[in-house]
């Protein structure tokens, strides 16, 4: 029955691949401090933005990429990737009708066709999307609305510009470019990304988004996001991912550093459906990715919920440091993994406050020849007074030729803390399946429905729109994954 | 409406089925009795279509259809409905969702639209009370948690739902209280019709008070070695199996 499977996978192909034509704007290929000036001056950048990349970079040579167990791939060659690649018609677009329409074709194959999102401004539930592409950010919607609230939301390259004084202070606070290997890289030749800046007492009236593609050959993304909620406000902001089908690697390494002040929270929510490479495993985006956010103050929150179907290997820990006393951490999170697919994620808790308290409900799904690895850490700090954590790891297995593992590291400095591990694998019933299917229901539709019984404590934390979404990217990632 | 003709089927090539004749006419209830092991949930999974069994011989006509062609879901979608002996849980997954799902993939193979909301909530309600099921227990992940007798009084309702030609219950008696046996009984009286018929797979003649068959056969070593009126049951109970096992023995 596998073999069926496997032959049926064969004939499936990524919604997503299509490329743009779009005449683009590249730097030459490779790395070394003259690009990294080419990119700067690109993007008319100060002076100090200049020294903290080159500061990052000068870092960077000196670091040796880093090597996992659970993880095998051919490393990239950092001398082979183009770092900067700008859709022609640039940034400073104001109405849509500037846009290119290749671009909007784009758009509109994603499934966020811009009209749309603008027609529906009168509605209640709406988006607010920052589109990156390549490296540039290119257009950001519902600006004005939001600026009547005081809500910053552009890209990064823009606040550089426009408020200098909070990048300067936020920006490497929570991710220094000394953390890891890919964050230094990133650091120093990031090119765009969002940034996100919601004022004291301020509830952000809708999502926010940022829409990442990659599109041309060669190119490497690497994004930056900043996203800062002062005091006593909120923030839920989404995350998608898609690129083309290529059948060499593309690099992504973006860092996302997130800062809650008193009384705020943040829900960030990610759904990554990145190329993952053909059923060979040949070409897919290599997804590293350092994602990391502090509850400053007290009674903050930060919640990570990712779905992550995609990318050929995924390395990526979205972590919260609980810094301020009665802070929460939540992450929740369902990886994917198919055909060759490599995913290492998981989650890093540092309680550092008092009463902090962290949750985490992981779900893997393995098919195929696929490996798929939960890591996490709970740490808790030496005066962390009643610290608690309940982490909850599960795999589904579907089929016998791929991996689950998972890698909980608990460290605990504190008497007063209370930690909870609750850990399952499990198989892809073929009882349950036959009970669908003795009610009509067929086996797509059936590994559907299991599926996102299994991923529903996470499904349920996305926004009802990515909800949706997520659930048929689930269906669609699985298709024939099972007899 | 459905005719078994010489059924023989196997699972890891041990033979367990060895050769089933069986009519089945729409209006009637048929019961199946027989001791531990003769084959009783074989032959429903076998209806049912599970990959399992190798069916080695013989043919299953149903409504003039080759039942053994179809896929396990098309079965259902023709109007085959197994009550399971162990029903399955499926966490996350709330029963509403579940029959939702099942009956528009059901309509969607007749060529019919997705059934509107309010008429699915309307027959929700119905079936419900039909089968005295707790509301609570409707918007619960399927079976997941529930009680054996809760378990088997949901399979019941699923059926109602989703109005089968042929309904197979096998052994959805056992595990239900004094109470809970008539209204699952009830339930399936209720939902008799001239066009639909149900198979009885039970051990116990209480059932068949309450569901009076009009067939009563007795499956033995996978074979069906008897075949008498609703009396044949209260013999059966009254003298054990220890008859037929020698009748057969002959
Ligand atoms: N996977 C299997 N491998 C080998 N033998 C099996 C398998 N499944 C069922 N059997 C055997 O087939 C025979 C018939 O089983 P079946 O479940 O159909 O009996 P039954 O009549 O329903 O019994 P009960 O009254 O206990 O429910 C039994 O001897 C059982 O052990
Ligand atoms: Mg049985």
């Amino acid at each position: 029955m596998a073999n069926e499977i496997l032959s049926e996978k064969i004939n499936e192909e990524y919604k997503y691949g299509f490329v743009t034509n779009i005449e683009a704007d590249n730097a030459p290929k490779g790395l070394n401090e003259d690009i990294i000036r080419f990119i700067s001056k690109k993007k008319n950048e100060p002076e100090w933005m200049l020294e903290y990349r080159l500061k990052a970079f000068r870092y960077w040579i000196t670091l040796e990429e880093p090597h996992w167990a659970h993880v095998s791939y051919q490393k990239p060659d950092f001398h082979d990737i183009i770092y900067y690649s700008a859709p022609k018609p640039k940034v400073s677009l104001n109405s849509l009708d500037e846009v290119d329409p290749e671009l909007l074709k784009t758009f509109e194959k994603l499934g966020i066709s811009i009209e749309e999102q603008k027609r529906l401004s009168g509605v209640e539930s709406r988006i607010a999307v920052d589109i990156v592409m390549d490296s540039v950010s290119v257009k950001t919607t519902f600006k004005e609305t939001l600026s009547e609230k005081g809500i910053i939301f552009c890209s990064f390259g823009e606040a550089v510009q426009e408020h200098p004084e909070l990048v300067k202070k936020y920006m490497n606070s929570v991710v220094p470019y000394t953390d890891n290997f890919y964050a230094a890289l990133n650091s120093a030749v990031f090119t765009d990304g969002s940034f996100c800046y919601i004022p004291k007492g301020v509830r952000c009236p809708m999502e926010l988004s940022t829409y990442f593609r990659i599109n041309s050959a060669g190119t490497g993304q690497f994004e930056r996001t900043l996203l800062i909620a002062d005091e006593d406000s909120y923030v839920s902001y989404l995350e998608g991912c898609t690129a083309p089908m290529r059948d060499e690697n593309q690099l992504h390494a973006a860092v996302v550093e997130l800062v809650a002040h008193k009384n705020a929270e943040i829900k960030y929510s990610t759904v990554q459906n990145w190329y993952p490479g053909n059923k060979e495993g040949i070409g897919g985006i290599f997804n590293f990715v350092t994602k990391r956010g502090i509850c400053l103050e007290d009674n903050s929150k930060i919640s990570w919920t990712q779905v992550e179907t995609g990318s050929a290997v995924t390395w990526k820990y979205p972590s919260v440091i609980l810094k301020g006393d009665n802070s929460v951490g939540e992450f929740y999170s369902v990886a994917v993994t198919n055909n060759y697919q490599q995913a290492d994620t998981g989650t890093k808790m540092m309680h550092l406050g008092k009463n902090t308290r962290s949750t985490i409900i992981s779900k893997g799904i393995s098919a195929g020849f696929s490996n798929n690895s939960y890591r996490g850490l709970v740490r808790i700090a030496k005066g962390a007074k009643n610290a608690r954590n309940f982490s909850q790891c599960d795999s589904l297995l579907m089929g016998d030729k791929c991996g689950a593992h998972t890698f909980p590291y608990i460290e605990i400095k504190d008497k007063t803390a209370v930690v909870e591990h609750e850990a399952t694998t499990s198989k892809i019933g073929e009882d349950q399946l036959f009970y669908c299917k003795s009610r009509g229901i067929d086996n797509e539709k059936a590994i559907g429905l299991i599926v996102n019984g299994y991923c529903k404590e996470v499904l349920n934390k996305l926004p009802m729109e990515f909800a949706v979404e997520a659930q048929k990217l689930l269906a669609v990632s699985l298709e024939g994954s099972v007899g | 409406m459905l005719s078994i003709k010489n059924l023989h089927a196997s699972i890891g090539g041990k033979e367990i089925l060895k050769g089933i004749n069986l009519e089945i006419k729409a209006g009637e209830v048929h019961a199946i009795m027989g001791p531990n092991g003769s084959g009783k949930s074989t032959l429903s999974a076998v209806l049912a279509g599970k990959e399992d069994y190798d069916v080695t011989e013989g043919e299953v006509i149903f409504n003039g259809k080759n039942l053994l062609e179809l896929s396990p879901e098309d079965r259902a979608r023709e109007g085959i409905f197994l009550a399971f002996q162990y029903p399955v849980e499926i966490p996350g997954v709330s029963n509403v969702n579940f029959l939702k799902t099942a009956i528009n993939e059901i309509r969607a193979y007749k060529g019919l639209e997705p059934m509107a909301a309010k008429d699915f909530l309307a027959r929700l309600k119905e079936k419900q009370k039909l089968v005295e099921l707790d509301g609570k227990l409707a918007n619960r992940s399927v079976n997941e948690g529930f009680s054996g007798g809760e378990k088997k009084r949901n399979e019941i309702f699923q059926m109602a739902m989703l109005e089968p030609k042929l309904a197979i219950l096998d052994e959805t008696d056992s595990g239900l209280d004094i109470d809970a046996l008539r209204i699952v009984a009830d339930g399936v009286n209720k939902l008799k019709s001239n066009d639909n018929a149900t198979v009885v797979i039970t051990h116990y003649q209480r059932l068949l008070d309450y569901i009076i068959p009009d067939v009563v056969h007795v499956l033995y070593n996978g074979k069906i070695v008897k075949t008498g009126p609703k009396e044949l049951a209260l013999e059966l109970e009254e003298k054990g199996y220890d008859f037929i096992k020698a009748e057969a023995a002959v």
